[in-house]
C-alpha cells in the first residue's frame, strides 16, 4: 500500500484538564473513505479539530503528517491552503453572507467559480437559483445548512476532507444524496476521514476505525468494526455504567492499555455478541 | 425623469444646472443607486444638491412641495390615502463641493392604506468638510406601509458630519420599516436619533448599519414607543469598528401596551484599538408586554472565522468577509 495521505502518530490532545486524545493513531489514503466510529463524547471531533488546527486543539503529543509534512505550527488557513477541509458537525451561521458566496470562498478555480458553486449545491440537492442567494444564517433549517456545509466542502475538491457527522440533521429521504456526495468526493480522489456516530454510515467506508475514550481501540474492515461498535463496544461502555468513561476503572485501564490489540482482548467474552 | 424629461426640465435652469445633475447621478450611482432609475417616468424622484432643488419628478400618487432654504431645503413629501406605489420613490441628497453644509428639514405624510417604498442615497464624494443634517417628521397613516432605506458614501476622507435625525409616527395597523446604512468609504462623524411611536397592532422596524474605519465616530440612538396593543417593534444594530473608530449604540424599546412586543438586537465588531459600546434600555409599564434584547460585542465569533479559514481565507480576509455579510 502507497504511503497514507493523512498520517496521525501517537497523537495525545489534554484540554481542562480532561485526556480528550489518547496515543491516536490512523492513516487515511488518497481516494479512500475512512470511516471514524465511536459514540458522543469520545474523542472524534477533537480529533478532527486537531487535525484541522483550531483553536485550543494543540496536541500535547505525537504528530500530523499530510503528504509526509508535519503540519505541527500551521495555521488553520496554511492547513487549508495544502488542500485540507472540514466540515464542521454544527456549522456556523453567517448573518447576510449569501450562501453561494460562501460555497465559492474555497474554489481555487475562479473562473469557474459559479459553476462550481452551482454544481456543489445540486450535489446535494438544494436548487442554486433558491439557494444560491439565500443567507447562510438561522433561516436556513439545520438539514439545509448541513447540505451546505458538505457542498462547500465539495466546490473545494480538497486532497483531505474530514467531515464531521454530515449525516445528523439531514432527513431520512436525503441520507441517500448525502452518501453519494460522500462517494463522489473520494472517486474524484479526496481522502475521506468520515466522521460518525451511525454505525449505518461505516458500510460505505473502505476503511473504519473504532474510537472509544479518546482511543482508536480498532481499525480495519468497516463491518467488523461496526459489529463490535453495534454488538460489544456499546454494552460495555454500559456496563460500566458511567459516562464519561471513568480513567480508573480496570475496565477502561484494560482496554487503553490493549490499544490497537485484537478486539477480543478488549472486550472479552463477558458482553454478548449481537442479536 | 426621462431623458426628454430631463431636458424638459433644464430649460428655463440656470447655466451649469446640467453638469451638476449629472454629478450628482455620479454621487447617486457611488451611494449604490442606480442612476437609470431616476429617468424612468413612472419613478418619483427628488434630487438636491446642496440647497438646490435639482429635480421633482412627481408620479401619481406622489407628491412633493419643495423649497430652497439658505443651507439646504425644506420638503414636503405626501403619499396619497389608499395609493399603492408600485416603484420606489427615489430620493436623493448630496454636495458635490469638498465644503458645505445641507440641512434637510423634511415631513413625509403616508396616507391611510398607502403603500410605498423609498429609496434614499445621500452622497459627499469629494468632502474634506461637510456637515449634513437631516430632521425629519415621518406619519405613517392607519394601515399604511412605508419602507424606508437609506444609504450613504461620503468618500475616502472622513470629513463628513452627518445627522439623520427622524420622529415617527406609526398610527394603528401601520407598518414602518427602515434601514440606514454607511459601510461604503468612511464614515467620519455619524448621529443617529430616531424616537418612533407605535400604535395598535402596529409594526416598526428599524435597522442601522455602520462600518467605521479611521477615527470614524459613530452614535446610534433609537427610541422604539409601542404604545398600542399589540403593537410590535424591533431594532437591529449592526456595527463594525476597526483602527481606531468609536461606535455608541444607545436603543430602548418601552411596552406600554397590552400585547406589545420588542426587540433590541445589537451586534458589533471590534477590530485593533477601535472601541465599541451598547446601552440598551428596556421599560416595561403594562404586564401584559413583553421587551427583549440581545447584545454581542466583541471579536467575531471563532467557529465563523475558523470555518472560513479552513476553506482557505487568512484572518483579515475571513473577518471583512463575515462583517460585508453582517452589514449586507
Amino acid at each position: 500500500m502507497s504511503e497514507p495521505l493523512l498520517r496521525v502518530e501517537n497523537l495525545s490532545l489534554r484540554r481542562e484538564g480532561r485526556d480528550i486524545l489518547r496515543n491516536v493513531n490512523l492513516a487515511v489514503q488518497t481516494g479512500q473513505i475512512h470511516a471514524l466510529l465511536g459514540l458522543n463524547g469520545s474523542g472524534k471531533s477533537s480529533l478532527a479539530y486537531a487535525i484541522m488546527g483550531c483553536e485550543g486543539y494543540t496536541p500535547n503529543a505525537g504528530r500530523i503528517l499530510f503528504g509526509g509534512r508535519d503540519l505541527t505550527g500551521l495555521s488553520i488557513t496554511e492547513r487549508a491552503r495544502l488542500s485540507i477541509t472540514l466540515a464542521w458537525q454544527e456549522p456556523a451561521r453567517f448573518e447576510g453572507l449569501p450562501v453561494g458566496k460562501y460555497i465559492g470562498v474555497g474554489v481555487h478555480d475562479q473562473e469557474h467559480n459559479r459553476e462550481q458553486v452551482v454544481a456543489a449545491l445540486e450535489a446535494v440537492a438544494l436548487p442554486a437559483t433558491i439557494y444560491g442567494f439565500r443567507a447562510a444564517d438561522r433561516t436556513l433549517s439545520g438539514g439545509e445548512r448541513k447540505r451546505v456545509e458538505l457542498a462547500a466542502v465539495y466546490a473545494m475538491r480538497p486532497r483531505l476532507a474530514i467531515l464531521d457527522e454530515p449525516d445528523s440533521g439531514i432527513d431520512v429521504l436525503s441520507l441517500g444524496d448525502i452518501e453519494r456526495l460522500i462517494r463522489c468526493l473520494a472517486d474524484e480522489g479526496s481522502a475521506v476521514l468520515l466522521i460518525t456516530h451511525r454505525d449505518e454510515l461505516v458500510t460505505m467506508a473502505d476503511v473504519a476505525s473504532l474510537m472509544c475514550f479518546g482511543s482508536i481501540l480498532f481499525t480495519g474492515d468497516p463491518a467488523e468494526a461496526r459489529r463490535y461498535y453495534a454488538g460489544r463496544c456499546r454494552p460495555h461502555l454500559e456496563s460500566l455504567g458511567a459516562q464519561p468513561w471513568d480513567a480508573s476503572m480496570p475496565e477502561v485501564q484494560a482496554a487503553l492499555a490493549s490499544n490497537g490489540g485484537p478486539v477480543s482482548q478488549l472486550c472479552g467474552d463477558a458482553v454478548k455478541e449481537p442479536a | 425623469m426621462s431623458a426628454a424629461t430631463i431636458r424638459e426640465h433644464a430649460l428655463g435652469q440656470r447655466p451649469g444646472w446640467a453638469n451638476e445633475m449629472a454629478a450628482m447621478l455620479e454621487a447617486y450611482r457611488e451611494a449604490g443607486g442606480n442612476p437609470d432609475a431616476l429617468q424612468l417616468p413612472q419613478v418619483a424622484t427628488l434630487v438636491v444638491s446642496a440647497n438646490e432643488i435639482l429635480a421633482a419628478h412627481e408620479i401619481p400618487g406622489v407628491h412633493f412641495k419643495a423649497e430652497s432654504l439658505e443651507h439646504g431645503v425644506k420638503a414636503n413629501i405626501a403619499v396619497e390615502p389608499g395609493a399603492k406605489i408600485e416603484r420606489p420613490v427615489h430620493l436623493c441628497f448630496g454636495v458635490i463641493p469638498a465644503e458645505g453644509l445641507q440641512e434637510i428639514m423634511a415631513e413625509y405624510d403616508i396616507g391611510a392604506g398607502a403603500q410605498v417604498e423609498f429609496l434614499a442615497h445621500c452622497s459627499f464624494p469629494n468632502a474634506v468638510k461637510v456637515k449634513h443634517v437631516m430632521e425629519a417628521c415621518i406619519h405613517v397613516g392607519k394601515g399604511a406601509s412605508l419602507t424606508y432605506t437609506e444609504a450613504h458614501y461620503h468618500g475616502p476622507t472622513g470629513g463628513v458630519e452627518v445627522r439623520p435625525h427622524a420622529g415617527v409616527r406609526v398610527d394603528d395597523g401601520g407598518r414602518f420599516i427602515t434601514t440606514f446604512s454607511l459601510t461604503r468609504g468612511r464614515i467620519g462623524l455619524m448621529d443617529l436619533d430616531y424616537v418612533v411611536s407605535v400604535g395598535v397592532d402596529a409594526l416598526a422596524e428599524l435597522t442601522t448599519k455602520a462600518y467605521g474605519t479611521g477615527d470614524d465616530k459613530i452614535t446610534v440612538r433609537e427610541v422604539v414607543r409601542l404604545n398600542g396593543k399589540g403593537a410590535r417593534g424591533l431594532t437591529k444594530t449592526r456595527v463594525a469598528v476597526r483602527d481606531e473608530a468609536i461606535s455608541q449604540v444607545y436603543t430602548a424599546a418601552e411596552g406600554n401596551a397590552p400585547g406589545a412586543r420588542g426587540h433590541m438586537s445589537c451586534t458589533e465588531i471590534v477590530r485593533d484599538r477601535a472601541e465599541a459600546r451598547n446601552t440598551p434600555l428596556v421599560i416595561v409599564r403594562d404586564d401584559q408586554a413583553q421587551v427583549t434584547h440581545e447584545a454581542a460585542i466583541g471579536t467575531v465569533n471563532r467557529k465563523e472565522l475558523e470555518s472560513l479559514l479552513a476553506r482557505g481565507l487568512d484572518e483579515d480576509e475571513a473577518v471583512d468577509l463575515i462583517i460585508r455579510g453582517m452589514l449586507r
